[in-house]
């Protein structure tokens, strides 16, 4: 039925107050199902007031990725509005009207394209006809620039005098998108529209948020992962100045106050027995245990092609190795937090979340609530990165106000935020290489022993390489350690265990790793495009000064292609240096080239605090980490300089938050290699592992 | 609860709090003064960073006590519609992402101008090393102070509109 709906049917007229245009229309989501289609309400919204002003309704959360300007500018660009009059609203969460509102899988603008520009085009043709009857001449003779139509005479109305008449117009069921090469603001550097409340202190983040009356809270949770309060003594945590209440919650003990500080100190004062249950024991050096004496055995078959055990056996040289990859945190800057009010049968939150549509069931389930009795405002995020695809910490926030009958902010501080993530899953990887007597590969063997979730480790692990044989294995164990997606999930491990044991076989081979590269692409266009312009862009091939490495890593990722170099530096006492990192990326056509340069800088970041920084370790199962001065990450003085070069291209639009990511490790691994000749197989990379 | 005073943003406050209350959760729980962010407790973000009589201080360590008599500068006070130069060019680069780390860095840059007015590189990553931006938006960071202080120029990008959300 999906597939079926036309133009007509998602988008519908509607009158602002009797003054303006209003289209509704409904964007069908990546999951958007037959259930969300049959209860089809459209409500998602272009609104042009009489005053000009474009307003529309963003369905996606901000989180830093620049989508409150890039869905905008999508449909500003088909409607050839005024970009200056353009202004946003954050959807509420609603189980229908949007599609799906999930914030993941660099995803947003590639789902609403089609969609967004449609709605655009169709509300500028109405804009259109609208003044060719006021004007009483044919609608070929007007054109339309900055939110006013011209007419072949010079004589102009605005789209703000037009709406009214616009607004009583029927929807036209076949408009016509613009010629990409036609395109104003799309492809352009455009400032965003929220970094002006972001220098000023009045963007308001989830824990901004205040409520009349309202209190804070923190919660005491299990320090094993999965333990349950066994009993707790409130007496000296209430008698702290501030508290008002001590309440036990599903999944720990929650001290309510007046302030943040008071739940803090109250929470110190509290003393609560846990149930520890059956992950006590667990520790970094037992999951390594069980990883290792796993990988010993066949697993799930994952993928495969030709027959790899005769290729090995057939190989002029076999190469094995072994990678391991830790657990992570997202160590987003703002820690989680959610404000509920639950109050006659009602609940109103208040979430930075990149699932509203899972916080509004999380809450009305707990609750016992229809979802229209809740109602979840999308607050600006201070960091998502995967972590806030989960709605625990809203649960939390449902759970106390229904307790204390309240407004409550529920506040993690960093010590809760580190040691309660869903973590990017720890994996031991065994590899081997087989090459035929000419040097190319003719095996390909990889097998993958990771915590949990199968999605979460496997997700990327296909070389994307031309290997007549090849095999990829799984093992899923459960350690007790809770996983989620990371930033770049599968691909941000995969691509460091895959793009270096490539430059292994490339560096057995003696030959170059970017040719290598480069002919085992010869049938995938887009990677090896990207591939030749990281190689040209960063001077590959040209000598390098004492000392210094360049290392090469090509990934596709979330339909984009990405390749990056590394150049790094290290000195004898094992000091690593990362002085460049040059980027070329196809993601086919380009919303704002200047937004993709930021998440192609941002991804580097987050990346390189994955490649020789973070490291969650685990010892009576629980984390150890708990602030930045054990969990650290890369800081000014240690970004690089990172230079993006966007590939020209008509190919399918792909995402961007994310892609960015899987390359920075091998390519850093990879330079160091070519610095050092030490081939480093255990992230994140430790200073001791560099020493001459 | 003995009263504590103090000047916040040129606007004189008596409070009654827990005096080994951070100044932070003074700010934002009390006050309302919700632009400066919490990130990690413990000095080792920047997240918090505020001025304190001119000097910076990380207000999530500096208890309320210490404060008395004196004169805080937030991110809501640094400047009138968002004009101080380190504001223009951080719009003018289009600095944030997700921007919660943004107010202490923007409190610490101003503080470096003041002390520097024309910053290296070098002074730059110094100064500004104390603070996380978990979005990596330091090169942008860097080159927004460069232009703040007259070292270089802006992109050209199209017009902001700067009507932000509703």
């Amino acid at each position: 039925m999906n597939a079926t709906l036309t133009r007509r049917d998602f988008i519908k007229v509607a009158t602002a107050g009797g003054t303006g245009l209003v289209l509704s229309f409904y964007l069908p989501g990546r999951e958007a199902g037959a259930a969300d289609i049959a209860s089809f309400a459209p409500n998602a919204f272009l609104r042009i007031d009489p005053d000009g002003t474009v307003t529309i309704t963003v369905h996606k959360s901000e989180m830093g990725q620049g989508v409150l300007t890039a869905l905008p500018m999508i449909v500003a660009e088909e409607l050839d509005a005024d970009w200056a009059k353009v202004k946003f609203v954050q959807a509420d969460a609603h189980p229908t009207k949007y599609g799906s509102q999930g914030t993941g899988g660099s995803a947003s603008v590639r789902t609403s394209w089609m969609n967004l520009r449609t709605v655009g085009a169709t509300a500028r043709d109405m804009l259109l006809t609208a003044a060719a009857q006021v004007w009483n001449v044919n609608k070929s003779t007007c054109r339309t620039e900055k939110s006013t139509v011209v007419h072949s005479s010079g004589k102009k109305l605005s789209y703000g005098e037009l709406a009214s008449a616009a607004s009583k117009l029927a929807v036209p069921s076949d408009v016509k998108l613009k010629d990409p090469k036609d395109f104003k603001l799309l492809g352009k550097r455009t400032l965003r529209i929220d970094t002006p409340q972001k220098v000023d202190g009045s963007a308001k983040f989830g824990l901004d948020v205040r409520v009349p009356g309202m209190l804070f809270a923190t919660i005491a949770r299990s320090p094993v992962f999965g333990g349950k309060v066994k009993s707790f003594d409130a007496t000296k945590a209430k008698a702290v100045a501030g508290v008002k209440d001590v309440v036990q919650v599903e999944n720990g003990v929650a001290v309510v106050a007046t302030n943040t500080w008071a739940a803090i100190r109250g929470r110190e004062a509290l003393s609560v027995s846990w149930d520890e249950g059956q992950w006590k024991n667990q520790s970094s050096a037992s999951i390594k245990q069980l990883f290792i004496e796993t990988a010993k055995s066949p697993g799930t078959v994952e993928d495969y092609d030709g027959n790899v055990e005769s290729a090995l056996a057939s190989a002029a040289l076999k190469l094995e190795a072994t990678y391991e990859i830790p657990f992570a945190a997202h160590a987003t800057m703002e820690p989680m937090n959610c404000t509920a009010w639950v109050k006659d049968g009602t609940c109103e939150i208040w979430a930075p979340t990149q699932t509203p549509q899972r916080a509004h069931d999380e809450a009305a389930r707990i609750l016992g609530l229809p979802l229209d009795k809740v109602t979840v405002h999308v607050t600006l995020l201070g960091g998502g990165f995967g972590r806030r695809l989960q709605a625990d910490y809203v649960a939390d926030a449902v759970r106390v106000s229904k307790a204390v009958k309240a407004p409550v902010q529920v506040v993690w501080t960093r010590e809760d935020d580190m040691r309660n993530d869903f973590y990017r899953p720890a994996t031991y990887n065994v590899l081997v290489g087989g090459l035929d007597s000419n040097g190319w590969p003719i095996a390909w063997f990889h097998r993958i022993v990771g915590a949990s979730s199968r999605g979460l480790v496997v997700g990327g692990s296909t070389p994307p390489y031309a290997i007549p044989n090849m095999a990829v294995e799984s093992h899923i164990k459960e350690t007790g350690v809770p996983i989620g997606a990371w930033r770049a999930v599968g691909h941000s491990q995969n691509a460091f265990v895959v793009e270096s044991f490539i430059d292994e076989l490339a560096h057995a081979a003696k030959r170059d790793p970017f040719e290598f590269r480069r002919q085992l692409l010869r049938k995938s266009p887009r990677m090896k495009r990207v591939l030749e312009l990281a190689a040209e862009k960063s001077g590959w091939g040209k000598p390098s000064p004492n000392g210094v490495g360049r290392g090469i890593a090509v990934v596709e990722a979330f339909g984009s292609y990405t390749a990056q170099v590394a150049e790094v530096a290290v000195d004898k006492n094992g000091s690593l240096k990362i002085r460049r990192i040059v980027c070329a990326v196809d993601c086919g056509p380009v919303v704002n080239p200047d937004t993709i340069e930021a998440q192609i800088e941002g991804a580097v970041a987050y990346g390189l605090s994955a490649a020789v920084k973070d490291e969650i370790t685990i010892d009576k199962g629980g984390v150890v980490q708990g602030n930045f001065d054990t969990y650290q990450m890369p800081r000014i003085d240690e970004m690089p300089k990172v230079e993006v070069h966007i590939a020209q291209s008509n190919e399918s639009i792909g995402g961007i938050g994310e892609p960015g990511l899987p390359p920075v490790a091998p390519a850093v691994a990879n330079a160091i290699f070519a610095a050092t000749g030490k081939r480093l197989r255990r992230l994140p990379i430790r200073p001791e592992d560099l020493k001459a | 609860m003995p009263s504590i005073s103090l000047t916040v943003n040129k606007q004189k406050h008596t409070v009654d709090v827990d005096p080994d209350m951070p100044l932070l959760w003074m700010l934002r729980d009390v006050l309302g003064l919700t632009g400066t962010k919490y990130g990690c407790g413990i000095a080792q973000c920047g997240s918090c960073t505020v001025h304190l009589d001119g000097e910076t201080v990380r207000s999530c360590i500096t208890p309320i006590a210490l404060c008395e008599g004196k004169s805080v500068t937030t991110i809501e006070g640094l400047s009138v519609n968002r004009s101080h130069p380190l504001q223009r060019a951080w719009m003018a680069e289009d600095v944030p992402q997700c921007g919660y780390c943004q107010s202490g860095q923007i409190m610490s840059a101003a503080a470096l101008l003041q002390e520097k007015p024309r910053p290296s590189d070098k002074d730059i990553d110094d100064w500004m090393s104390g603070h996380i931006c978990r979005c990596g938006t330091y090169n942008r960071i860097r080159r927004a102070i460069h232009i703040a202080a007259g070292n270089a120029k802006p992109m050209d990008k199209a017009g902001s509109n700067g009507k932000g959300g509703e």
